[in-house]
């Protein structure tokens, strides 16, 4: 390949820490879509909606950005258990021909609305946030460097992960969201209401992705298009992981850190191949092992 | 019958527009309605008819432009050539495509068809020869005969392709492959257990859909005379070839058309007189609301009003 050892040393390196980033921004989804089976394209929206937010909140009243997004979760989940809610009456009740197309169009919609709102109401200037460890880097070693901010995100990405690992298995609620992925007519025999449970659920996937969208600002700035360049990278981490895998999400986000950021020092490749990496092992996953990596 | 007579008007209408109106901007601006027109249809072939959602739409256009910009700029052929050359290498690409990606289920599908066009895009960003990141500048020959302006020319070629995408989608959706797509989107399941060869028909129409894209996109590079990977793969196009079948309707080969045609002149207004920024919103407001409170699109709530009375 061509590459020195301790270049690749650090681009590995680099590419756990952006790993355990893409985990955690794949998280929600892998909640939403991985488990619900909701269609929803538009979580890269609404994660950098919560990175607006953030920047906001910030800006308003002087918190630092986790602070921040850890403030946003209440509201976040309460407008993701609204827009499920809405998704249900509309598409999943009312179901019949088409429901499909029309549900994935009606998300490929929203994120339009929220990136053209965000212009709007912003401009398509970057932004970003100020807090004492964006900008300083660690030493590591003789000559790695690492950016605190990313050491930052990747502690919260950690957090975040086994928070939600241990809600989903250990409590009642988590048990009862596995069990509707699994089974929803043998939970619905068991008197249990499934739309409630995946309403609630829906409301927890949104609730991480403003944490993720406060990761996403400190991370780099922030403009509206940057959820496209989600859009790829989360579902890649989804599907790698096989649906709703908690342990898949970390493993598959640590596979498309590493390998992007092996590409992006690569010296025949660079920069212009790292947007296709995680769409590439999209397709791949897709066409040779369909149900991830710890697929149910 | 009735349609071919509609159809000969329409065209008849549209020639005689160029004969007689001498507004270049009205031709630029006809030209992209028309364009979206053929988009759409061509993307309800696959999405409205058999319910697979293509996001890739650019993946297929941007094809068919560069093919057109390549040919030209390697053997100067005419328009015809890059037309058939894109035709063919788009209808490659969704067969290709088609066969990795039609055995994944509704959402996997569409998300796949991203990826197509990121792959698609990062591969003509990489290629030195078609212009790379920077693009490529193309001069265009002179229009042939009885056309005065090159634009005209183009506006009549898309006109044409418009009716003929339009004539396509028609014959197909009342044909038995028309009948099969509708049996693969309401169940995959029994349309396969009743013997209807799903894959084949879904190949079938993911070629017929993503060569009518690519075709779309071979006069592109002429008609701005430029081409460029970053606005040629643009997400703009998937918006506006899913958006166009939602608004009109997906189930008639009309409502693609009527979509199209009120979404785009829409878009040209508001991106004349308000902003981009506006026009995108508009678009993807207009999205939302037909698909949660019209779900069978304009087509569908004229049929309901006619059976009404």
């Amino acid at each position: 390949m061509g590459i020195p050892l301790d270049l690749l040393l650090e681009a590995v390196l680099f590419g756990i820490l952006l790993g355990g980033f893409y985990a955690a921004v794949s998280m929600g989804l892998s909640v939403s879509f991985g488990l619900l089976d909701v269609p929803n394209v538009a979580h890269p929206a609404i994660m950098v909606f919560g990175s607006y937010c953030t920047f906001v909140v910030v800006g308003r009243f002087g918190l630092d950005p986790i602070v921040a997004g850890l403030a946003l979760t209440p509201v976040f989940f309460i407008l993701g258990m609204a827009v499920y809610r809405f998704y249900y009456e509309v598409f999943e009740r009312r179901g019949g021909r088409e429901a499909g197309v029309r549900g994935i169009a009606f998300f490929f919609g929203v994120a339009l609305i929220i990136e053209v709102g965000l212009i709007l109401a912003f401009g398509v200037d970057q932004r970003m946030v100020d807090a004492p460890y964006i900008g300083k880097s660690v030493a590591l070693m003789d000559d790695i460097r690492i950016p605190m901010r990313t050491l930052v995100a990747f502690g919260v990405a950690i957090v975040l992960t086994i928070a939600l690992t241990l809600y989903m298995s250990k409590t009642f609620t988590g048990r009862a969201i596995k069990a509707v992925a699994q089974d929803e007519p043998a939970l619905r025999l068991m008197g249990a209401n499934p739309v409630r449970i995946k309403q609630w659920a829906f409301g927890i996937a949104t609730a991480t992705s403003v944490i993720a969208g406060s990761m996403l600002i400190i991370v780099g700035p922030v403009e509206p298009g940057i959820d496209r360049d989600y859009i790829g990278r989360t579902f890649a981490v989804v599907v790698l992981a096989g649906l709703g895998s908690m342990t898949g999400t970390v493993a598959a986000g640590l596979i498309l850190g590493i390998s992007e950021s092996i590409v992006l020092i690569h010296p025949s490749l660079g920069a212009s191949w790292a947007p296709a990496v995680s769409f590439i092992l999209l397709l791949v996953i897709l066409g040779v092992r369909p149900q991830g990596l710890f697929g149910r | 019958m009735k349609f071919w007579i509609g159809a000969a008007v329409v065209a008849a209408a549209l020639v005689a527009m160029a004969a007689l109106v001498n507004y270049e901007y009205f031709f630029f601006a006809g030209y992209t309605v028309l364009m979206f027109v053929v988009l759409s249809t061509a993307w309800n072939i696959l999405g409205g008819y058999a319910g697979y959602v293509n996001f890739g739409t650019p993946a297929f256009f941007g094809l068919g432009a560069y093919s057109a910009a390549v040919l030209y700029k390697a053997t100067a052929a005419p328009l015809a050539l890059q037309i058939a050359l894109a035709a063919v290498m788009a209808g490659l690409l969704g067969f290709g495509a088609g066969l990795l990606t039609l055995r994944l289920r509704g959402i996997f599908f569409a998300i796949a068809t991203i990826a197509v066009t990121v792959i698609m895009q990062t591969v003509f960003i990489n290629w030195r020869y078609a212009g790379g990141a920077t693009g490529l500048q193309l001069l265009r020959p002179e229009p042939i005969a009885p056309f005065e302006s090159y634009i005209k020319m183009l506006f009549i070629v898309m006109a044409l392709t418009a009716l003929a995408s339009v004539a396509i989608a028609r014959y197909i959706e009342r044909s038995w492959i028309g009948r099969g797509l509708r049996a693969v989107r309401d169940s995959e399941e029994a349309a396969e257990a009743s013997g209807v060869p799903t894959l084949r028909l879904k190949l079938f129409a993911c070629t017929v859909s993503g060569a009518l894209m690519g075709v779309a996109g071979a006069p592109m590079p002429m008609y701005l005379s430029f081409i460029e990977p970053a606005s040629t793969f643009n997400l703009t196009y998937a918006i506006g070839a899913i958006a166009s079948p939602m608004i009109g309707g997906t189930a008639h080969w009309l409502g693609p058309v009527i979509g199209a045609v009120l979404l785009s002149s829409l878009q040209q207004i508001v991106t004349v007189t308000v902003s981009n920024e506006t026009n995108v919103l508009l678009v993807g407001v207009l999205l939302v609301f037909f698909v949660v409170a019209a779900p069978e699109g304009i087509v569908g709530l004229f049929r309901r009003l006619l059976r009404r009375r």
